[in-house]
């Protein structure tokens, strides 16, 4: 009984919090467009009983889903999300294994503050992180100027407003969810693991290759899903520094929301990148199942 | 004989293998090893044994190439080196946690060395499986380290670091992660291992009896210096210093002067200096020590004093056990309480008290030389004694120490006596002994197969002596709070003047 109880509280909470607001999406991405509040019909009406139901669920459809198939706006946008997220993983995964390596190599009592480092954006507003990003990277920004003014450039890029911009937003963002937990791993790691394979012969970059990055394997395989996964659905960061070709399904979601109005789509769109994600994140699960049972 | 022994490190011909020509290591300002010099010779167990941060570690690092002397060289084979990184050495390391690959399965372990030789797959496979047949490991091949046991692990951590065939194999504390049992098996597997290999193996060990049971010599090492290197039976018998003697083994160490014994006279340089302080059993050939001595023996074993006995009269308490002792066995008597209790109240009904005391069955052959013995011990021991040696004068009240084969010293050297616990015989009744002394057993350390008695003397000295427990537990008669003479010859201590 006691077990029970425990067990339904987690249970309780996922249901509340998932499961319940998906119903809701998925409702209503089955539902059609209509000027009203909300903007969509049917609504569950209990007063007429059992036909009430029964009329509700007649009324749901997948004309939205096929909706999805029939404009190429969303299997482009689906693609061109999916390209960004899998190329800015991968940027981020090279910039923060070198990052993470150095942490985990620097002497114990620089470790906290260099892991404080890593967590001190997370204390400013993401939003206005973003919005400084533009100060830099724009025609007049910071960048610009000290490019042009020490003569490396004769005339100022174009960062702002095209993929690359949203690259850096997106690298400089999601840095520190690749970074700690290739930390944590390389930080647990023995070092007379590599003494012991320079002792059987390895030069250090064999070491490294042969020994270093195995055992760093989970915390990449953990980073890169803590990366790809919210990249995937990202929009704030391609909306504010991306240009009009930067195509995202996440800015698309937004536009049906708030541009057109049209939830049912929104929520069509939303349904399909969910099931989208539903792949890696069960990826990730069963990776870090696998780590702890390794550890246990 | 000496042929069929193995002992390099006697004949002047032999080449070492390895030889520490003045190193020193410092850490910034820190000496981990200072100005060193030893070799170890070919297919040598050789154990640097030492408290943590003596620097043994130190030393097995610069071997492997993990550290480089800060002064002097290391040789191999008559090589320096120095210059020669450590995946470039013909010296393999097995490390304290094994640092065996995780990620890797147990063959794969054992095979890493040889893959970085480029050998060719079927080479590497008959060497893996030579090693796995060596470490008995063969059915654990497909294994990762996590799913096999501690003992396992530490064979797997020995294959690969045997594998590559090394010319020096170096251990750091191989042993210290394995429960009492399964240490003791597999340092006689290393021994066996080192023995079929044929492999010189340098062990680093802070535990003394892992290094005496395995090494063919041992190197105690104390604040980065080496302070003595010998076989473990020379080690332990012969410490050439306190710290030696009490780090390995249990040891009882007596500080005292010097005296040599000279020869024709052998009491008198005791009379002449010791009469005054030291009223013992040495120089008793005068009947009056030895009476101030036997009351109490006397009385220990049948009147003990007790304080709350109304007839608190010294006077007949003396004579009473004279008269005892004069009986050559007695059985158990009634204390000064049961006595006064007969006069004073059982009298009455039972009669006057007789005085003859209780008799136990008449002795045995043994017990009636023993008992004769007794008051005859002293004198008889200054006659027995060998001329020559040393008396030490250790403590007032106590009768001076004997140490026949001490080094030539001059009189009045401070020095310490260093007795093994073995060496040290317990018994109720003073022993025919060049040295005994008396005291109370404060503690028993009961090992199963020995017994530890902590004896404490008359002036708060403790000694441990030690016992085989050749009889049942039962039958055992020394025990807590005994009065007690411990006892050891003449040889049996060994004197150290540092």
């Amino acid at each position: 009984m006691r077990r029970v109880a425990l067990i339904i509280v987690p249970y309780l909470w996922l249901l509340a919090l998932f499961l319940v607001p998906f119903a809701i999406v998925l409702k209503i991405s089955l539902s059609d467009i209509e000027l009203s509040i909300p903007p969509y019909t049917p609504q569950l009406d209990l007063s007429e009983g059992w036909e009430g139901v029964k009329a509700f669920f007649a009324a749901l459809d997948f004309e939205n889903f096929v909706f999805l198939t029939e404009d190429d706006l969303y299997w482009k946008s689906y693609l061109s999300s999916l390209q960004i997220a899998v190329i800015s993983t991968i940027l981020t995964l090279l910039v923060g294994y070198p990052i993470a390596y150095a942490m985990a190599r620097a002497p114990n009592h620089w470790r906290p503050t260099l892991l404080m480092l890593v967590i001190l954006p997370f204390w400013t507003s993401f939003l206005i992180r973003v919005y400084s990003w533009m100060g830099i990277l724009s025609t007049e920004g910071y960048l610009n100027q000290l490019l042009l003014g020490l003569g490396l450039i004769s005339e100022p890029l174009m960062i702002l407003n095209t993929n690359v911009a949203v690259y850096i937003g997106i690298i400089y963002t999601y840095l520190p969810f690749m970074i700690l937990p290739i930390y944590s791993t390389l930080e647990r790691m023995d070092d007379s693991l590599l003494e012991a394979a320079e002792d059987l012969g390895c030069s250090r970059l064999t070491a490294f290759w042969l020994v270093t990055l195995p055992l760093s394997k989970n915390g990449i395989i953990a980073g890169c899903f803590l990366v790809f996964i919210p990249v995937m659905g990202e929009f704030v960061i391609p909306s504010l520094l991306g240009g009009s070709q930067t195509l995202m399904i996440g800015k698309v979601l937004f536009e049906e929301f708030f541009n057109n109005r049209d939830w049912p789509v929104a929520s069509a769109v939303a349904v399909i990148l969910l099931l989208i994600l539903i792949i890696p994140i069960v990826l990730f699960q069963r990776n870090e199942q696998k780590q702890r049972e390794a550890e246990g | 004989m000496p042929e069929c022994r193995f002992a390099p490190w006697n004949d002047p011909n032999e080449k070492p293998l390895i030889q520490f020509k003045n190193v020193t290591k410092r850490f910034g300002t820190f000496t981990a090893i200072d100005d060193q010099s030893f070799d170890i010779y070919a297919q040598e167990f050789f154990a640097l044994l030492g408290p943590s941060g003596c620097g043994k570690t130190t030393m097995m690092r610069m071997l492997a190439g993990f550290e480089t002397p800060t002064e002097g060289t290391i040789l191999l084979g008559g090589r320096d080196i120095a210059p020669i990184p450590p995946n470039k050495r013909e010296v393999n390391m097995m490390f304290q946690s094994y640092a065996l690959f995780p990620h890797l399965s147990v063959r794969d372990n054992i095979a890493f060395g040889l893959k970085r030789d480029k050998l060719p797959a079927d080479k590497i496979a008959a060497r893996v499986d030579e090693m796995l047949k060596l470490t008995r490991l063969e059915k654990f091949a497909g294994r990762k380290p996590h799913q096999i046991s501690g003992g396992q692990r530490q064979r797997v951590a020995l294959a690969r670091s045997l594998a590559k065939g090394p010319k020096l194999l170096l251990l750091d504390e191989p042993l210290g992660a394995l429960d009492a049992k399964l240490r003791q098996d597999t340092q006689f597997e290393l021994m066996d291992i080192q023995e079929k290999t044929g492999t010189t193996f340098v062990i680093v060990t802070h535990d003394q009896e892992e290094a005496m049971t395995v090494a063919s010599r041992v190197a105690v090492m104390d604040d980065g210096r080496i302070v003595q290197i010998a076989t473990p039976d020379e080690i332990y018998e012969a410490p050439i210093s306190a710290y030696v003697a009490d780090f390995i083994g249990d040891v009882t160490l007596f500080s005292g002067t010097a005296m040599n014994r000279t020869p024709g006279a052998k009491p008198a340089a005791a009379d002449a200096s010791e009469t005054e302080a030291e009223p013992a059993p040495q120089e008793a050939e005068t009947p009056e020590t030895e009476t101030v001595e036997t009351p109490e023996a006397v009385a220990e074993i049948g009147v003990p004093a007790d304080p709350e006995a109304p007839v608190a009269s010294d006077d007949p308490a003396p004579a009473e056990p004279k008269a005892a002792k004069a009986t050559p066995a007695q059985g158990p008597q009634p204390n000064k309480l049961g006595l006064w209790l007969h006069d004073k109240v059982w009298a009455r009904v039972f009669g006057p008290r007789t005085d003859i005391v209780r008799q136990l069955p008449p002795p045995s052959d043994a017990e009636r030389t023993a008992k004769r013995e007794e008051p005859e011990t002293v004198p008889a021991e200054t006659n027995d004694i060998p001329e020559g040696g040393i008396t030490i004068d250790w403590a007032e009240g106590q009768p001076p120490l004997i140490a026949l084969d001490a080094p030539d010293l001059e009189d009045g050297t401070q020095v310490k006596l260093a007795l093994r616990p073995e060496k040290v015989g317990i018994s109720k009744t003073r022993p025919d002994a060049v040295n005994a002394l008396k005291g109370k057993v404060i503690d028993i350390a009961y090992l199963g197969n020995l017994s530890t008695y902590h004896v404490e003397l008359e002036n708060g000295t403790m000694i441990k002596a030690q016992l085989a427990n050749t009889r049942r537990i039962s039958r055992r008669d020394i025990t807590w709070e005994d009065e007690v003479w411990v006892s050891w010859t003449g040889t049996a201590g060994v004197v150290l003047t540092s």
